[in-house]
């Protein structure tokens, strides 16, 4: 008989293998403890949740609004039903329910004599300090701006996101001591180099918005940059726009475009889109948010020309696209059909934006790469030049928010370790700990039953009354009630089903309650060939199985598949040796300042 | 036992049977039987056996008596016809229920004390009378409702949980089958879904009495070091004797015909189960050779099991009494009742 080649037990004692089932956490750049914060406002302790979020995305009053939540698409509810939990609203109702005075902050330690400074007071930098300033360093932040938050503040509408919040948060870091100076635009590397500090970290965004070469483009002083636009309306600089606005692109900058042409007076607002509706760049409920308000998404128009009459803006020319895809779903080949003019008297480029890097001096041993982008190192953050690091826009083009924290958080580690004369390459792995939620027989530690109900909309000002003022935020965030439904949807992930082969006595009885059908017990295989032979299909890849090792008795394996396991916890509770059993993971994430990792706490089923 | 009620949540990828239904239509209620019960398994075999046949679940009666085992029907096909009746009385009421209305699946559910004990004689006289029904023992050898005191299937020499040594022969349920001429006997193991579903699917098929012997471990008074019905034990002494696919009408048989120990029956429905042997000795179609081979293998402590013997010539209940075709359900009144005419005819006959 040929060999069969078997596959290796999972090895669970990698913080990974759990990390993934918790798709939201694992899709968190920084790796907020999504379940933990969700099950704290079901517990009514908002503060808690607050703090815990705090922990690891430093702003959730600021993300609870318009974070790109990378969470909500990865969440496991939406491969069970329609849609995910609303983890982002439910982070901010954590907000708005705790007192900003309770927020208990980081102790300072005493001054350690190092020196850092960062370009530009956007989050990559407040997160840096926010990770720095506890250690004892100084941290001296130069932003050319008379105010701080960088794009948070300059580039998302005031009706997304009010200053007061901004405010709140970003003050709570600048009152642990940082020496922030405003309208101190940094003009040259070299002269900063020189001034001596320990460290320096770029976090000065992507300041430069793309512009369309067409004809025409420089005839009219009605054709505006996105992000140069909202930020003269973020400083009311600029407090009006004509009737009739088109954007051109659609990511989330022109969704913001959009919405607020509409509250500085124009009535029909057009976003023009070169390509059908699937290759967009906005995000879904940005693009429902700027339908709601009745903005006018138009497809397959592609932009040729300004149309300029007596010196005025009159319209634009767009050729009429027809696009041939693959079975895949992606373009293989375009035809122009034809042409149209669209009568405007604003245009607004939202096509995207780049970094801008004039002030760094290109003999300073700090390389850029073939597109102007600064080569950094992806781990350490740090450039080619030691002691330079980067993050935020700055680093790597364009991201979010949230990936600008983490950036944060990873540079603040590296920059510890470099002040420190340490290998910022010999960084700590990530951790974990495992504890069991069994209280009883029949009770766990957390809400284990299925409810089945739907995703609770977030509660908005009505349509009529948002555009009399610029400023009037448009979600009113969940109530507590609203909040108390929604959290009971969280699957509760991270309780993960673990599994001792030695106790199993291959009953079948948690193959047989499970819901989903996701257990099975079978004879050794490749993963490959497990993947054919389950008693429900796994087809997401994503996912991985949990195989174990050979089972006492017969010596075939259990095999779990992770993809759409509820968490219900039946397995553990029809399991008669507890060779299930259901235990809270939390991930232990290296931060600034960590000696080292605690020792995981694993404990067995029995 | 557990109180949370199953998920209403359902894999989406998971397969629908003809009717359009998924596995989890066929399920019933959460089982309150202890974590890691054997009947819980052969519940869910059930499930299975159900969903791939394409049953409806309104067409199926299910009946059973008192203890464990008998608790089960409540765990599968809600959407079913049930009866739970006094302890040990299951046959007579699953014969009542057959006479009437022979156009329902009938599943009895049983235990070992149930089928050996108070209702042995029950037992025997349905599958005397051929009554075509799947009749099902969840066999753990012990009495769990009272405690685990030995049952009449408890082998010689088996340990009760504090230590007792069982000293009374064992009542077998294969072989008194096969002594009382049933048509269909088999023997499983709750551990062993692979085999137990054909099984079923073939006893649910059968056209007259399928009995399917199951051991399926009392998880709290029986599965120790000494039981001879526990998990580990059974797994030790299990042998699959007789391998069985059981093949729907339209579906061909892809058993090659060179294998010279395969054996293909066709039941009454046109489907088919196909059994191969593992032992050359062996014939599931002799009656008294299976007794022989049974007999030997058990006296070795061997756990034989698979479809052990199948007769699908022999006239069930309906055919030997000549009982009219129609469920009487669906007898019109005046012929389901003839007047008060009708039976001074009969009397006259007599005067």
């Amino acid at each position: 008989m040929q060999k069969k080649t078997v596959s290796q037990p999972t090895d669970t004692t990698n913080p990974d293998y759990y990390h993934r089932v918790v798709d939201c956490q694992w899709a968190c750049p920084a790796h907020t403890d999504v379940p933990g914060y969700i099950r704290l406002i079901a517990q009514g302790e908002y503060s808690d949740a607050y703090q815990l979020n705090r922990h690891s995305n430093i702003f959730p009053g600021i993300l609870g609004r318009v974070c790109d939540r990378p969470c909500e698409p990865a969440c496991r509810r939406s491969r069970i039903e329609d849609k995910p939990v609303a983890i982002c609203r439910l982070k901010r109702i954590a907000a708005d329910l705790t007192d900003m005075n309770d927020v208990q902050l980081p102790e300072i330690a005493p001054a350690n004599g190092k020196r850092i400074a960062c370009v530009g007071a956007g989050c990559a930098s407040l997160a840096l300090a926010n990770d720095l300033l506890p250690l004892g360093y100084e941290v001296v932040i130069f932003e050319a701006l008379d105010r701080s938050g960088g794009l948070m503040r300059t580039n998302i509408p005031s009706f997304r996101l009010p200053p007061e919040v901004l405010d709140q948060e970003i003050g709570m870091i600048i009152g642990m001591g940082a020496d922030i100076h405003f309208d101190h635009p940094v003009e040259s590397m070299k002269t900063l180099l020189e001034e001596g500090y320990d460290a320096i970290f770029v976090g000065s965004g992507a300041p430069k918005g793309k512009n369309l070469e067409l004809p025409g483009r420089y005839d009219s002083d009605r054709i505006h940059i996105g992000i140069d636009w909202l930020e003269s309306v973020a400083f009311e600089h600029t407090e009006s726009i004509g009737e009739r606005v088109l954007i051109i692109g659609v990511g989330n900058t022109a969704m913001d475009c959009c919405r607020t042409s509409l509250r500085l007076g124009s009535t029909d607002v057009k976003v023009m889109a070169r390509k059908p509706r699937a290759f967009f760049k906005a995000s879904d409920w940005e693009l429902e948010d700027a339908e709601e308000e009745n903005v006018e998404i138009i497809v397959n128009h592609s932009p040729k020309a300004f149309v300029i009459e007596d010196g005025k803006l009159a319209g634009m020319i767009f050729e009429l696209m027809e696009y041939q895809l693959d079975s895949a779903g992606r373009i293989e080949s375009s035809t122009v059909t034809g042409e149209t003019m669209i009568p405007c008297d604003d245009v607004v480029l939202a096509i995207g934006q780049d970094n801008a890097f004039p002030w760094i001096e290109r003999d300073q041993g700090i390389e850029f790469d073939q597109w102007e982008v600064p080569v950094v190192d992806p781990v350490t953050h740090q450039g080619t030049r030691a002691g330079v690091f980067f993050g935020g826009d700055a680093a790597f083009g364009p991201k979010n928010i949230i990936w600008a924290v983490e950036h944060g958080h990873q540079a603040a580690i590296s920059i510890h370790k470099y002040c420190h004369g340490e290998d910022i390459t010999d960084r700590l792995p990530m951790g974990m700990n495992l504890n069991s939620a069994k209280m009883g027989i029949h009770e766990w530690s957390f809400s284990n039953s299925y409810d089945s109900g739907k995703r609770i909309p977030v509660p908005q000002v009505q349509l009529s009354e948002r555009f009399k003022q610029l400023n009037i935020e448009v979600e009113l965030g969940f109530s507590p009630e609203l909040a108390a439904e929604e959290v009971e949807r969280c699957l509760n992930c991270d309780l993960q089903t673990v599994f001792t082969e030695n106790l199993c006595i291959e009953c079948d009885a948690c193959i047989d309650v499970c819901p989903v059908k996701c257990l099975t017990i079978t004879e050794a295989g490749t993963e490959d060939d497990l993947r054919t032979r389950l008693s429900a299909p796994a087809e997401n890849l994503e996912q991985g199985l949990l195989i174990s090792g050979a089972l006492p008795q017969t010596g075939r394996v259990m095999i779990k598949d992770e993809d759409l396991c509820v968490h219900c916890s039946l397995c553990a509770e029809r399991c008669p040796t507890a060779a299930w059993d259901m235990q809270k993971f939390t991930l232990l994430k290296p931060c600034a300042g960590d000696e080292s990792v605690s020792e995981p706490i694993r404990q067995s089923g029995a | 036992m557990t109180y949370m009620r199953r998920p209403s949540v359902v894999h989406p990828g998971l397969p629908h049977n003809d009717l359009g239904l998924s596995a989890r239509d066929y399920e019933g209620g959460i089982s309150t039987l202890c974590a890691g019960c054997g009947h819980d398994s052969v519940t869910s075999a059930l499930v299975q056996t159900l969903f791939e046949l394409n049953i409806p679940p309104h067409r199926v009666a299910k009946l059973s008596g008192i203890g464990c085992s008998s608790k089960t029907p409540a765990y599968f096909a809600s959407a079913s016809h049930g009866f739970n009746s006094v302890h040990g009385r299951m046959p007579s009421v699953a014969t009542g229920a057959n006479s009437v209305n022979r156009d329902l699946h009938y599943i009895g559910v049983s235990g070992d004390g149930d089928s050996l004990s108070i209702g042995f004689g029950q037992l025997c006289h349905a599958i005397r009378r051929n009554v075509n029904m799947l009749y099902v023992i969840d066999n753990n050898g012990v009495y769990g409702l009272t405690k685990g005191q030995f049952s009449a299937s408890a082998d010689v020499g088996t340990t009760a949980k504090k230590g007792e040594v069982n000293i009374q022969p064992p009542i077998d349920a294969c072989l008194t089958a096969l002594t009382m001429g049933c048509t269909f006997v088999a023997r499983s193991f709750s551990g062993d879904k692979q085999q137990l579903v054909p099984l079923l699917k073939a006893g649910l098929t059968h056209k007259g009495f399928a009995l399917i012997d199951i051991v399926s471990p009392c998880v709290t008074f029986n599965d120790h070091l000494g039981s001879t019905k526990s998990y580990d034990f059974t797994r030790q002494h299990y042998h699959p004797t007789i391998h069985t696919d059981f093949i729907p009408p339209a579906e061909e048989i892809t058993v090659s015909s060179e294998d010279g120990d395969t054996i293909s029956v066709e039941l009454h429905d046109g489907s088919r189960v196909v059994l191969k042997k593992t032992d050359e000795q062996y014939d599931p179609t002799d009656r008294n050779s299976a007794y022989a081979y049974l007999q030997k293998h058990t006296a070795a402590q061997e756990v034989v099991t698979g479809l052990l013997f199948i007769d699908e010539a022999k006239p069930d209940m309906h055919e030997t009494h000549m009982v009219v075709e129609q469920p009487l359900i669906d007898i019109d009144f005046d012929t389901l009742c003839p007047r008060r005419s009708a039976l001074e005819k009969i009397q006259n006959r007599f005067r």
